[in-house]
């Protein structure tokens, strides 16, 4: 079996955490030795955060080398960006629309890269790239918080894996109470990918 | 939180390290957890208290050393002790440990320090693999988190076997990566201890008694020595016999990918070494060479036994050694064939970074703002506050390790220093080695404001409980509150202010500063992470905006300046209503009423 690569991307307090301790356990569920290590920054909220996970017969090293990713799952275009590194041509990216903006800019003293130059840049890098509006289907949704689910709902349709196993890990790591907004979030997030490939 | 396990029946469950090293604990029969946060070391007894919490004691102690020592006490009286710390924890826990040499216990005793190489939340870059060496007990490095549980187990085990205390090591990688663990059953313990052991020769280490143990301490180093030999923990991986690799803990992973064909010398126990297993390897394989990230821990011992081997003069001894690095200084030294880098595309520049500011509400904020416009010197201390030293505020000035605020600034006064100094440090690190320094600044007659940052918790490493909250690790605890005590340590000016109300801080720290001794200021504020939900958000009347940057100066996320502002040196201010809890600072900070909460806008709408 191959080994495959995930990556993902994104700022603290999106959730990335949540999304990526899902597709581990997902991997585990599938049958595959999985490894995964998170670079976090201190627990005041607003820093990058960056998931490694891995899936394959035997995985050693928890870690991803630049430039091996498969597939890279992004909360935020400027984490995109800043996760070009370990992309190589045939790397599969998912990636969120909407922005955070860094106090660097907010503050007046850095430039948020325009919407174009962001496509430009993961498109020289990657060979496919799939933008989605997660969080504006998440506050569809009313609850921009399970933007992360739909994201997640998304990046799950480039994977060989039952959606019913996708469903009851995940459900499985939200209080009960948000089981249904979290289900009909991946439903809601598959639905964006798969319309977005026949398109 | 961690464990799921019953209910669906799987075998292997996706445990980080330090999950694992708590679920080691369980298996290992600890009954006793001590410790103080710090990262990466904090979720182990977290880990204790969500699914262990009636198997095992945990606790956060006021520090490392008050830990140690609670542990030692336990283990002598017959409970399984676990300690946990970060690797700076570490010196604070060492003399506590130095005597347990020692002593040993009754109960198995086992610390484990997880390292951070990198530095992703610490102040330096020390490898605590050393204090092994020093301390003369035997050192364990797991690399995945099912090693992570064996080991914690099975340094029980040599702990009870030996009579020593045992030292396990990860790092950031080992403590903060998830892997699939096989999970085992609990050992039997003990249900009541006691009488204590009445063994004074063995656990009094006054000098007369400490002279008979040193020997068999030595012995007993000797002792370990063989064990190293013959165990499991240490293993041979045959490959080609044209480089040979001895590694430990999480480079141990690393290394097997960059280098498949090689021989492995897999070292599970690091110290003592197996020296005969070490040069038996040596001369089995053409070329030997040690991987290893920070010190030549490893490297050094093995040239010691005048075997050829190389490290540190291909790999560096600072930062990560992460495959990549490993696999492209392998390749300048020779050692692999050289990889096309698969990377497609240019790292992009210049990307704006996501610095670490103070939270919208943070209750830092109001002192850092007086003291950067005070200009008077700050001796920091660890914590969120230590982002006073960024910009806007570049208002702090030394920080160097936990509790050192209170004693560089007695230092700066017995100096002599013309100008007015104050120390700015946090509830939890006051507690932990704070009062002792200000006692010495009491007792010295020195001078200077010692600012005490009261959030109500351990803020940065997670929000863990201290002296001063009334809740711990097991429930409702007995909180100790700050003022009384510092005013019975006999500290005369004393002044206790809110720290969202900007007068009251500026005019506390005033009258601390007007003080001929030394003064305490407390400022009360919870940390925004564990206070009550915030109030709305606060707006800008646009037209009331006179673009003076006052709001600017509070280095708060929410306060951004417009987009609509022509001139960026001269911007008027807007409020990001997702990051805004309503602390009201920049609306008392504001010199033309421009900055709104919700009251008042409701009485202009009357």
């Amino acid at each position: 079996m191959k080994v495959l690569n995930f990556l993902v991307a994104g700022v603290g307090g999106q959730g990335t955490l949540l999304a990526s301790d899902i597709l581990a356990e997902v991997g585990i569920r599938s049958g595959c030795d999985v490894k995964k290590s998170d670079v976090l920054g201190l627990a005041v909220r607003g820093g990058s955060v960056l998931s490694h996970v891995r899936w394959g017969e035997r995985i050693a090293s928890p870690v991803i080398e630049e430039g091996e990713v498969d597939c890279m799952l992004a909360f935020e275009p400027l984490e995109a960006m800043r996760a070009i590194p370990f992309l190589r041509r045939e790397s599969i990216v998912v990636c969120n629309t909407h922005p955070i903006v860094p106090i660097s800019v907010s503050s007046g003293d850095a430039r948020y890269p325009t919407r174009d130059e962001i496509e430009r840049a993961l498109r020289e890098a990657a060979s496919v790239v799939h933008f989605v509006d997660a969080t504006g289907l998440a506050a569809q949704l009313k609850n921009p918080r399970v933007a992360n689910v739909v994201l997640l709902g998304a990046f799950s349709t480039l994977l060989d894996v039952e959606p019913a196993l996708w469903e009851s890990v995940a459900l499985r790591r939200v209080p009960p109470r948000y089981e249904d907004l979290n289900r009909a979030a991946f439903r809601a997030g598959r639905t964006l990918l798969n319309r977005r490939e026949e398109a | 939180m961690t464990l799921r396990r019953e209910e669906d029946g799987m075998s292997k469950l996706l445990l980080s390290g330090n999950e694992a090293i708590a679920r080691g604990a369980y298996e290992a029969g600890v009954q006793v957890a001590t410790g103080y946060p710090g990262t990466p070391s904090s979720e182990i007894l977290e880990a204790i208290a969500a699914d262990y919490k009636d198997a095992i004691y945990a606790e956060w102690s006021t520090n490392e050393k008050v830990a140690m020592d609670a542990a030692a006490g336990a283990a002598y009286s017959g409970r399984r002790s676990l300690v946990t710390t970060k690797q700076v924890g570490m010196n604070v826990l060492s003399d506590a440990l130095l005597y347990t040499v020692y002593t040993g216990s009754s109960a198995g005793l086992v610390v484990v320090t997880a390292d951070d190489p990198g530095m992703f939340s610490s102040q330096n870059e020390q490898d605590n693999r050393w204090y092994a060496k020093l301390a003369k007990i035997p050192l364990l490095e797991p690399a995945d988190s099912q090693e992570a549980k064996d080991f914690v187990v099975a340094a029980f085990h040599l702990s009870e076997q030996f009579d020593t205390p045992v030292l396990v090591r990860t790092t950031m990688r080992v403590s903060h990566s998830k892997s699939a663990v096989e999970l085992g059953e609990r050992m039997t313990v003990p249900k009541t201890v006691g009488p204590f052991v009445r063994d004074r020769e063995k656990y009094v280490c006054t000098a007369m008694w400490a002279k008979k143990r040193h020997p068999i301490v030595e012995q007993r180093l000797i002792d370990l020595g063989e064990w190293a030999e013959t165990t499991s923990l240490n293993r041979i991986e045959r490959g080609d016999r044209s480089l040979g690799v001895i590694t430990s803990g999480i480079t141990y992973m690393y290394a097997r990918e960059v280098f498949p064909n090689a021989s492995f010398l897999r070292l599970g126990m690091t110290y003592p070494l197996p020296k005969r297993a070490i040069r038996a390897f040596a001369d089995g394989v053409d070329r030997l060479i040690v991987v290893e990230e920070l010190d030549p821990f490893l490297e050094e011992s093995i040239r010691a036994m005048g075997i050829d081997v190389t490290g540190k003069d291909i790999y560096p001894p600072c930062g990560e050694l992460l495959p990549e690095t490993l696999s492209r200084l392998s390749a300048e030294a020779g050692l692999i064939e050289r990889r096309e880098a698969a990377v497609s595309a240019p790292p992009p520049v210049g990307l704006p970074q996501r610095t670490p500011v103070l939270c919208a509400g943070c209750p830092h904020r109001s002192t850092y703002y007086w003291l950067a416009q005070m200009k008077i010197p700050v001796a920091g201390d660890i914590g969120c506050y230590n982002l006073g030293c960024l910009p806007p505020f570049n208002a702090q000035h030394t920080m160097g390790c936990m509790g050192a605020s209170i004693g560089v600034l007695h230092g700066m006064a017995i100096a002599g220093l013309p100008e007015r100094a104050v120390a700015t440090i946090g509830d939890s690190t006051f507690f932990h080695s704070g009062m002792p320094a200000l006692a010495n600044m009491v007792h010295n007659r020195s001078r200077g404001v010692a600012i005490i940052m009261d959030n109500g918790t351990t803020a940065m490493t997670g929000h863990q409980d201290h002296p001063g909250t009334g809740w711990s690790l097991r429930g409702d605890a007995v909180r100790i509150p700050i003022e009384p005590l510092v005013r019975s340590i006999g500290v005369e000016t004393v002044r206790t202010v809110n720290a969202f109300d900007m007068t009251a801080v500026k005019a506390g720290l005033d009258e601390c500063l007007d003080a001929d001794g030394p003064s305490v200021l407390i400022t009360e504020g919870l940390c925004v992470q564990i206070s009550v939900p915030s109030s709305p958000a606060y707006t800008v009347a646009s037209d009331a905006c006179a673009a003076c940057g006052t709001c600017f100066r509070l280095g708060c996320p929410a306060i951004v300046k417009a987009a609509s502002t022509e001139n960026r040196d001269r911007a008027k201010a807007e409020i990001d209503a997702t990051l805004c809890v309503g602390c009201d600072l920049c609306r008392q900070v504001c010199p033309t009423g421009a900055i709104r909460g919700p009251e008042r806008r409701e009485e202009e709408e009357e």
